[in-house]
């Protein structure tokens, strides 16, 4: 099986219409490591553009997009195996059912992309590489014989980022809602970036979207905009981080039973 | 007119998934209906009717629901034939995995979920074995990795096949395997066709409404199962 992360090197989105009919002035390159969020209200056409991008649509879909591999239109062949496993992607309300240990389920993720032939201290090499890169995302260590369905939120989370990143074929990876809880989202979004993968991500939070390279804006069904950073965007996140920072400090001293005080926010100070 | 013949295990999401394909069709300009088969009870017949898609339903009842299936068809079809439709799909749950519905030179869907368990690929026999298309539901409640472990082990037992995650919530995925079916061959009279896959053996005195257990009762094509020596009290096998 051809590994896509090696074959495809950008991917291009082309604009059709929105649904009232408006053309969508877009002309997006992405290449891996590119980080873009996805903002819009809920139905502005997120599903769309997600099918748009698996179907590698050629104008032939009711969006009239065009989605570019390397540049090129796939051939009709490629266009079908490849655009099954175009995306990866990572939501709030997906859990792992399988019934394996941490160690068992890397194993078997890392079987089926060799197709079965998986060497015994490659796969040793494998866990503990997904499962160490997972442990700095998480407060909670994961241990490999832990079972899966054992994970708490947090955990679970991790596992699924770091394995994504890892093992993972696809070379565009979706995440939808990334929340806070247990997980050191940005950090997230760095393992995913550094292993070259086109991230998606759709967020209403400030900060993940500055984070953003560049920000595609969803209206009506169709692609209102693609925005990219500036100076005072870039100056907000760092007053958005230091503003978080100090919010989590003062979370931190809650959960450590001490008084609060009215001068904690806004100083910035990380907890030691 | 194209017969599509579509199999899977009780709410492993076929229906779900055949309305959203069949609005993808609609919006392609193509007419579908559907048959759908199952043993005791089915209300699907009703979600069809709300988004105006021609529909019979058939409860095997009392009988297996292949051999109800196979003795059905042909009349099934042609109703969709004499309605002008462009795709007729047979829908069928409730079968044993011994069995499969599927028809020569007939396209062949098989829908299983993935929160199946890995193995259950390996248990589907024919229904899975013998499909010319797999389509994966319910992808959006699991991780990605164990998506790609379940194809994986989809891929094991049927190679040949297209293997194609679908969310019939959303209706993620009904692009493609909408073009699947419209791209499929027209099927034709289905008089003299044959099964891929033969009904099983099923002649005996419970066939016949037999209830009682025992040896005294068993008659016709019964198989034992193979017991060690040691266990059997009385040692007697057949």
């Amino acid at each position: 099986m051809t590994e896509l992360n090696d074959v495809i090197t950008s991917v291009t989105l082309l604009g059709g219409r929105s649904k009232s009919g408006e053309p969508e002035e877009v002309n997006l390159r992405l290449v891996p490591g590119d980080l873009v969020a996805v903002v819009g209200p809920t139905g502005s056409g997120k599903s769309r553009l997600l099918a748009d991008i698996e179907y590698i649509a050629q104008r032939d879909t009711p969006s009239g997009r065009q989605i570019l591999i390397n540049d090129d239109t796939p051939d009709p062949e490629l266009r079908f195996s490849w655009g099954r496993r175009l995306i990866a992607q990572l939501s709030q309300n997906m859990n792992f059912v399988m019934d394996a240990t941490v160690a068992e389920f890397i194993t078997m993720h890392a079987e089926c992309r060799g197709d079965g032939n998986l060497d015994e201290a490659y796969a040793e090499k494998l866990i503990h590489e997904v499962i160490a890169q997972a442990n700095r995302l998480t407060g909670e260590p994961i241990m490999p014989d832990s079972p899966l369905t054992a994970l708490s939120g947090g955990q679970s989370r991790a596992l699924m980022i770091a394995d994504t990143a890892i093992l993972s074929d696809s070379p565009i990876v979706l995440i939808d809602e990334i929340e806070n809880a247990g997980i050191d989202r940005r950090q997230a979004l760095d393992v995913l970036v550094q292993n070259q993968k086109i991230v998606l991500m759709a967020t209403h939070d400030p900060i993940l979207a500055l984070l953003a390279h560049s920000r595609i804006v969803l209206k009506g069904g169709g692609i209102a905009g693609v925005l990219q950073g500036d100076a005072e965007e870039a100056a907000l996140l760092q007053e958005l981080q230091r503003t978080d920072a100090a919010l989590m400090a003062i979370r931190e001293k809650l959960r450590r039973g001490e008084r609060l005080s009215g001068s904690s926010l806004g100083s910035g100070s990380c907890p030691a | 007119m194209k017969l599509i013949t579509v199999a899977g295990p009780p709410s492993s999401g076929k229906t779900s998934m055949l309305l959203r394909v069949i609005e993808w069709l609609k919006e392609q300009g193509l007419k579908a209906g559907v048959v759908k088969f199952d043993c005791v009870a089915s209300r699907d017949d009703e979600r069809y009717r709300a988004k105006d898609v021609p529909v019979l339903l058939g409860l095997a009842g009392n009988l297996c629901p292949d051999h109800y299936f196979v003795t059905n068809i042909e009349a099934c079809a042609n109703w969709g034939q004499s309605l002008g439709l462009d795709l007729f799909i047979s829908e069928s749950a409730g079968l044993c995995n011994r069995c499969s519905p599927f028809i020569r030179q007939a396209l062949g869907v098989c829908v299983i979920d993935n929160l199946a368990g890995a193995n259950t690929p390996t248990k589907m026999g024919p229904l899975l074995k013998q499909a010319d298309i797999v389509v994966i539901t319910k992808g959006d409640i699991v991780s990605q990795a164990e998506r790609e472990v379940f194809q994986y082990q989809v891929r094991k037992v049927n190679a040949r096949a297209e293997v194609l995650q679908m969310n019939g919530l959303t209706g993620q995925g009904r692009e493609r395997l909408g073009a699947l079916l419209a791209q499929a061959p027209d099927t034709g009279d289905l008089e003299g066709r044959k099964l891929r896959f033969s009904m099983p053996a099923a002649v005996c005195s419970y066939c016949l409404g037999e209830t009682k257990i025992g040896k005294d009762y068993q008659m016709g094509n019964v198989r034992s199962i193979a017991i060690p020596e040691s266990e059997v009290s009385g040692g007697e096998t057949a």
